[in-house]
């Protein structure tokens, strides 16, 4: 019954083990300034790299929440289909799965699909 | 005993997961050598065949660098669970006995696959370099917009079969293959899998002429090795998956694994063959193209599943009165609301 949460727990220490053993293996003790900085071509880096992103990135982010909730509500839909009405369970799903394609639809009718301006 | 026999059975099939990620890398540097018209490692041992248990050695007796700005924690086991991530959803692997059979194995896999993300966000972010940033920045975008086509995509397969166990996929395809009446589906679900893998044509989480290596650039020695080593065993997974979907997932027989080391061949050639997309395109592939693709069969499954069904109610109750057959057939209609309404 746990079978698959200790096998989860072998995994993590073989996993773990192998990066421990790496930095066990290449331990070197010449440290360097230039070693330890981020890459950059040869350059001391010029901008943060903590910098605030892009508001792209960020909508794409927020339509793939929308998408992903709904993708969790049509998921019990094919268990539930031996236990229900049919008849009731064929509107409610199509009618779902319509409102879905619909909402797309109109969000890239609305241009919040287009990556650049 | 059982308890012991899977824990076993399980170990030694994420071993031989293990052993066949390297010599997937052998393979794929043979590939790209014939390609380019020139051998690929042939020097090491028997034809270059011991040639990844080498560079394995050599990865881990690198320096590990230590980045001072990097937020070390972090850095340091995003590798870990990125590895740990691709070797738990090889569990999911549908094998008859002496291993964990899912009832759910699909969402197993879903679930795995999602995590798969933060992984490679955390690599980048927590690295604390411009290239390793951008290239956090632009896996996350692409594989979550792909994540989306995927999980529509499978569960258009999930009502074809009407269940999330990974092992009907055998029971539904003993007569015909999936990718026969699916074709067009499976080849979406080939470039979904590319693009969840990050492989070439949409490499741009680690496109190294923009981006010198992208996410994993400040990962050297084992922490790139893991990494390499979680990329080419969830490049492994999704051909494995793609033959149990799609090419008759008769996993007891050696063709099923001749099948699927095809289908890792066709990512090493697509590789091979293709130059790099542009992002904007890759974007509009994914949402323009592939999800209402993907939205229109899923409601197109929800219709074929209830023609099946109310097909085999019809086989049924023929079968119980055979004399009333033809008379169904003519008054199909009103009896399938009698239905309903004594339902």
């Amino acid at each position: 019954m746990f079978s698959i949460s200790i096998m989860m727990f072998i995994l993590i220490i073989i996993t773990s083990v192998v990066m421990a053993l790496a930095s066990i293996l290449s331990k070197k003790s010449l440290t360097d300034r230039e070693k330890c900085s981020p890459f950059e071509c040869g350059f001391d880096p010029k901008s943060s790299s903590r910098l605030p992103f892009s508001l792209r990135f960020f909508l794409i982010t927020i339509i793939f929440l929308i998408f992903d909730v709904e993708i969790a509500l049509i998921l019990p839909m094919i268990l539930i289909i031996s236990i229900s009405n049919i008849f009731m369970w064929t509107i409610t799903s199509i009618v779902f799965i319509i409102i879905l394609i619909i909402g797309l639809y109109h969000e890239w009718n609305q241009g919040m699909l287009n990556w650049s301006n | 005993m059982e308890f012991i026999l899977s824990l076993v059975g399980s170990l030694i099939l994420v071993i031989c997961v293990l052993v066949s990620v390297a010599f997937l890398t052998l393979l794929e540097r043979k590939v790209l050598g014939y390609i380019q018209i020139r051998k690929g490692p042939n020097k090491v041992g028997l034809m270059g065949i011991p040639q990844p248990f080498c560079d394995a050695i050599k990865l881990f007796t690198k320096e590990q660098t230590y980045p001072l700005l990097s937020n070390y924690i972090s850095y340091y086991f995003s590798p870990i669970f990125s590895l740990f991530i691709s070797l738990i959803a090889w569990l999911c692997i549908p094998l008859f006995i002496k291993l964990f059979s899912f009832n759910l194995g699909i969402l197993f896999f879903l679930c795995c696959t999602s995590l798969g993300v933060y992984t490679v966000m955390i690599a980048g972010w927590s690295s604390n370099s411009n290239y390793a940033l951008l290239g956090g920045l632009r896996a996350v975008a692409q594989t979550i917009s792909y994540e989306v086509s995927m999980a529509l995509i499978l569960l258009s397969f999930v009502f074809l079969i009407g269940s999330y166990n990974i092992l009907d996929f055998y029971y539904y395809q003993s007569y015909i293959w999936f990718l026969i009446f699916l074709f067009p589906i499976s080849l979406v679900w080939f470039c979904i899998c590319l693009a969840e893998t990050n492989r070439t044509p949409f490499d741009f989480a680690e496109g190294e002429s923009e981006l010198v290596s992208g996410f994993n650039i400040e990962y050297s020695s084992g922490g790139f090795a893991l990494i390499f080593m979680a990329e080419y065993a969830s490049i492994l997974f999704m051909s494995m998956l793609f033959s149990v979907i799609f090419l008759g997932c008769d996993l007891f027989s050696l063709m099923f694994y001749l099948k699927l080391t095809f289908i890792s061949f066709v990512f090493i050639w697509v590789r091979g063959t293709l130059p790099r997309f542009r992002y904007d395109k890759l974007m509009y592939l994914a949402w323009k193209s592939f999800l209402p693709f993907s939205l229109n069969y899923l409601l197109f499954f929800i219709g074929f599943k209830l023609f099946i069904i109310s097909y085999m109610w019809l086989i049924n109750f023929s079968k119980v009165n055979s004399n009333f057959y033809f008379y169904l057939m003519f008054s199909k209609h009103m009896l399938i609301q009698a239905h309903w309404l004594v339902n």
